[in-house]
């Protein structure tokens, strides 16, 4: 047996230390911008690593599927059906003053699947899946459940990360597809309410009017979004400060980032399709 | 737990509860361990060795950084400076894999239990035991689970979840969950702690009992004379971030230092 005599000595260390002072805020703000961003895109390389290794988790990926798209799924079709029917209700006077009431259709559909129908399912998404999901993972952290997943030899990263991603990516253009066909058909009760018109002849009206350049840069649109509020939700869950008050800020700022990168996203995907049309 | 086939050679009858390891086998080596949080310099000069087969308890202070010395071993937490060397491996030379590997032969008790709130206590124990042993065989992935649970006095409990749990039976479903890995290193953060000592005694035995019958080496963080007495080989006493004392319990009792004697009251 040894004892340490030289610990005798009662050293204290004096961990209560002063603050830096706050003339350094701004800078250290801007830093720690910086910081978040290059964090963001280290968890995103990380996803795209783990991505192709096994194992692929198939049965939590179904389940977080079921989760994603079932939890936000009468919300969207819900709102979506008064997007339609609002949109359509406002849009008729405009229209009738330019002598353009048989465009509305048209117009209204166009609308509905190129911008409406995915920008509005996908802020529903950041508000139900991003604070789900934000608010679990940093959950787990804070009760050490990721610990305990990572010292049992499961990868965390691939069980809770790559899954919810995953799911998120393939259910958000799935609800962008059920939002749209309601919201149109919100949009006929809309113009219906009016005027007299068939079911066949408006859903004529609105296929013709749709192109191939309308829909394909909605859905491949809503594969970002779903992609970026998952991604965004579970770093800031996964790395989520310690304490009940970092699981609150966690589903908060995932909330936050999720909905302000789907306007960004959108601004860059409406640049991209003009380039082609 | 009956089957006796898994015992890793002849180690077990070099046991005798409390006293010296035989074996010499070293299975973690901690040399010069150093973490500081900020300015919270929490351990400062560490030096820890288990053998096979053998139990430390680790006694200290609150906030004396037993969690932390734990945590780094199995690399949970990054240490400053110092080596952590897992049966003969260096930890920090490892890429994930290989350390996922290792990390596979320790069993890890959390403090807080850190049982997984969307799975039944069922799916706990089942979680990481599927995935080790890579079979789909329900009968025997059941049988495994009855058994680690009958251990711990929960089976009637299988199909609750941990929200319907008290918090030593959460504790003790944990202690299950890691039981059933039947890891080689098992670390204890506090086992006993918010049991009542009935059952707090009937875990040490369990610690005692799984040391035996599989060769297990522990270190036990706990604040539970009793639980000392019982299952450590060695006593290891932290105290400002450094190794304060070490030996067996009956060296430390009889060292005649008030403060050490203060825990083993
Ligand atoms: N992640 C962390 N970040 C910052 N400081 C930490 C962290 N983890 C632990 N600490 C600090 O390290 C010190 C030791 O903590 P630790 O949890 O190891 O104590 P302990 O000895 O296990 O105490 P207890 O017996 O109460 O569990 C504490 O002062 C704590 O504030
Ligand atoms: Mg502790």
């Amino acid at each position: 047996m040894k004892l340490d005599t030289v610990e005798n000595a009662q050293t204290d260390v004096n961990n209560s230390s002063g603050e830096e002072p706050s003339e350094e805020s701004a800078f250290s703000s801007i830093r720690s911008f910086f910081l978040e961003v290059s964090l963001l895109t280290k968890f995103i390389v990380r996803f795209f690593a783990e991505l192709f290794k096994a194992p692929f988790e198939f049965g939590e990926i179904i389940k977080q599927s079921f989760q994603i798209g079932y939890r936000s799924f009468y919300l969207v079709v819900i709102t979506g059906f008064i997007m339609g029917l609002v949109l359509t209700i406002q849009a008729r006077p405009t229209l009738i003053s330019f002598g353009a009431e048989a465009w509305l259709p048209a117009m209204v559909s166009v609308s509905i699947i190129r911008e409406i129908g995915p920008v509005i399912t996908a802020l529903i998404c950041a508000g139900k899946v991003g604070s789900g999901v934000g608010a679990e993972l940093a959950s787990m952290r804070v009760t050490e459940q990721i610990d305990a997943m990572e010292v049992s030899g499961i990868n965390p990263f691939k069980f809770l990360v790559v899954t919810r991603v995953i799911a998120s990516t393939c259910m958000i253009p799935l609800l962008v597809v059920f939002a749209d066909t309601v919201s149109l058909s919100g949009s006929y009760l809309g113009v219906n309410l009016e005027s007299d018109i068939s079911f066949n002849l408006f859903f004529n009206q609105v296929f013709a009017s749709i192109n191939f350049i309308d829909v394909l840069p909605a859905f491949i649109k809503a594969f970002f979004f779903g992609f970026g509020i998952a991604i965004i939700s579970c770093y800031q869950g996964y790395y989520s400060g310690h304490g009940t008050e970092g699981v609150g800020r966690a589903s908060n700022l995932a909330v936050v980032y999720a909905s302000l990168m789907i306007f960004i996203l959108d601004m860059i995907a409406a640049q991209i399709t003009n380039l082609f049309m | 737990m009956q089957k006796s086939a898994d015992i890793p050679g002849e180690i077990v009858s070099t046991l005798n509860g409390g006293g010296r390891v035989e074996d010499d086998t070293l299975v973690v080596e901690v040399e010069h361990l150093k973490k500081t949080f900020g300015k919270n310099e929490v351990l400062k000069d560490i030096n820890l060795h288990l053998r096979r087969g053998e139990n430390i308890v680790v006694l200290g202070k609150s906030g004396s950084g037993k969690s932390v010395l734990i945590r780094c071993i199995v690399r949970l937490i990054e240490p400053d400076e110092g080596k952590v060397m897992i049966l003969k491996k260096n930890i920090e030379e490892l890429n994930n894999d290989e350390l996922n590997q290792i990390r596979g032969k320790i069993g890890f008790l959390f403090q807080s239990g850190a049982l997984y709130d969307s799975m039944s206590v069922r799916e706990n124990l089942e979680f990481a035991l599927r995935r080790k042993l890579k079979t789909d065989s329900k009968d025997r992935v059941d049988m495994l689970v009855r058994e680690a649970l009958e251990d711990v006095g929960l089976i009637k409990d299988i199909d609750k979840m941990p929200s319907e749990l008290s918090g030593g039976m959460r504790k003790r479903v944990s202690l299950a969950r890691t039981l059933i890995l039947k890891p080689e290193i098992m670390l204890y953060d506090e086992p006993t702690t918010g049991l009542d000592p009935f059952t707090s005694r009937e875990i040490c035995e369990l610690i005692l009992k799984v040391q035996k019958k599989y060769a297990t080496s522990s270190i036990i963080i706990t604040h539970d004379t009793d639980c000392v007495k019982i299952t450590s080989n060695r006593v290891f006493v932290l105290k400002d971030g450094k190794c304060f004392a070490e030996g067996t319990y009956e060296d430390l009792k009889s060292s005649g230092n008030s403060w050490i004697n203060s825990f083993l009251r």
